[in-house]
């Protein structure tokens, strides 16, 4: 006899199957356990009783799929998180960028754009103003509109400039932002530096060559397979000496890459891509 | 009354200022205990791998920060990192995210106990101890619904008690015990088949 918790496995993989035959997206590379979290959390919000019940509407109706994708996306962030992160880019990045003329910098999985923004503030703070650019993608358009816009909580500044502090920021943070009501507005210019645009990890292919590649907190939420398609196409657009950014509880130890990789600095998960 | 089950794992939860509840624990179980030890303790996000490396230190049994990806062995404690949920995939591998805070913590002992329930069945221990708010309560609960059994720090016990008088009120615990009488129990459980 098969329970209702099995039942509820196999709708969920049907679901899986189906959204990707119908729409292209492919979570059955994602790791289970937060990825199922996040549908049953959907699911409790959606009016329907179950995966099988909520099955066909989310494959015939683009409406429901997006809230879906939505649901399942996360995109939690924040300015400057981990700030001994970003003062080693600043400190022992930077130094190796201004040596180019430009400097092209791809950010995967930016989420609302709280560290391509972040990135930008450095970047500017150590001399590389109108000298570089950030192509910052996402698979989720909702949350990339977000980030075009630039427009974060008030409440959120005291954590950022807190971080933007300890990462060895060179100004006020409050330089950075307009207070409105309860938000704060990023300064313009940060965005004219910044391109972003739809990109999904799990099916689309790479850019042109870049300087830096950021990817934080995104690898964790893959299985093996996707996490070495993702690395694949880091990888092909590094170029030598460039270097990959990920999350730091994301390594890249027995990672098919590794050998072509050098750790900068023990814990920070800032690695430089050898020379050829 | 222990049921004879064969156990896989043992999950902790425990709130800030458990340190002192930890050190004692982990400290008098032995090199060898058999079971891996997953354990989500409320702490800042800034706080780094201090703790499992200080812990580490005065124990015998090695203790680390948990890495994603990774399979939990016995003689092992996994302490979930600063600003990451810790959760058990199907595989029995753990996993990490960065999803939202649960019950205002990241990480959140429910999403590590209602993970480790779906892998570990009636193979799981799970263990609330000293901490304030509720964090834990409805984890206890499935993993008591996929037959695993529930062990609760005495809350008279506890620097904080609210933690274990929340579970106490969610289930029906196996085992409300003092935290000295803990490595006793652990051993114990840990060889029942
Ligand atoms: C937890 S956020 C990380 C945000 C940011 N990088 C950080 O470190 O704070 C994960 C992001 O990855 C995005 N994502 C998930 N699957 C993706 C895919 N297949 N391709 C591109 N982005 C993806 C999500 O939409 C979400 O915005």
């Amino acid at each position: 006899m098969t329970t209702t918790d099995e039942i509820e496995e196999i709708e969920l993989g049907l679901l899986l199957d189906g959204i990707a035959k119908v729409y292209g997206y492919d979570f059955r590379e994602y790791a289970e356990a937060s990825l199922k979290r996040r549908m049953i959390q959907w699911l409790s919000t959606s009016g329907f009783d179950s995966f099988g019940q909520a099955l066909p509407h989310i494959l015939r109706n683009p409406v429901i799929f997006e809230g879906l994708l939505r649901g399942i996306t996360v995109n939690v962030s924040a300015m400057f998180r981990d700030p001994f992160v970003f003062k080693t880019i600043r400190e022992q990045v930077t130094p190796y960028l201004k040596t180019y003329p430009f400097v092209k910098i791809w950010h995967a999985g930016c989420a609302s754009g709280e560290s391509a923004y972040s990135m930008a503030i450095l970047l500017e703070e150590e001399g590389l103003k109108g000298r570089f650019r950030i192509y910052a993608t996402d698979i989720d358009r909702e949350v990339l509109s977000k980030a075009q816009q630039g427009i974060f909580p008030l409440k959120e500044m005291r954590q950022f400039t807190h971080n933007y502090q300890k990462s060895g920021g060179r100004s006020s943070f409050s330089d950075y932002y307009t207070a409105r009501y309860d938000h704060a507005m990023l300064m313009p210019s940060l965005k004219e530096e910044i391109v972003f645009a739809s990109h999904n990890l799990a099916g689309d292919g790479e850019f042109g060559e870049m300087q830096m590649v950021l990817c934080r907190n995104v690898l964790i939420y893959f299985k093996e397979h996707l996490k070495d398609r993702a690395l694949n196409l880091f990888h092909s657009c590094l170029a030598d000496g460039g270097f990959l950014c990920l999350g730091t509880k994301e390594t890249l130890d027995g990672r098919s890459i590794a050998p072509y990789y050098q750790e900068i600095a023990p814990h920070t998960r800032i690695y430089r891509k050898r020379y050829a | 009354m222990p049921r004879v089950q064969g156990f896989k794992a043992i999950v902790i939860g425990i709130s800030t200022g458990g340190v002192e509840t930890l050190k004692a624990l982990l400290g008098a179980l032995p090199k060898d205990f058999p079971l891996p030890l997953i354990i989500v303790q409320h702490i800042s996000p800034g706080s780094g791998r201090g703790m499992a490396d200080l812990l580490d230190e005065v124990c015998d049994i090695h203790v680390k920060e948990a890495d994603e990806q990774e399979l939990p062995v016995g003689g092992t404690v996994y302490l979930a990192p600063a600003d990451y949920h810790l959760m058990v995939e199907q595989d029995g591998k753990l996993g990490l995210s960065t999803d939202p805070p649960v019950n205002y913590a990241r990480p959140s002992v429910d999403v590590l106990f209602e993970t480790a329930a779906e892998a570990f069945g009636k193979g799981l221990v799970g263990v609330v101890l000293t901490g304030a708010g509720c964090d834990g309560s409805r984890g206890l609960k499935r993993i008591k619904a996929m037959g695993g059994i529930a062990v609760v720090q005495n809350p008279e016990d506890a620097a904080a008690s609210s933690m274990p008088n929340n579970a106490i009120m969610a289930v029906t615990p196996d085992y409300i015990v003092a935290s000295a009488d803990l490595p006793r129990l652990f051993i114990k459980l840990s060889k029942s088949e």
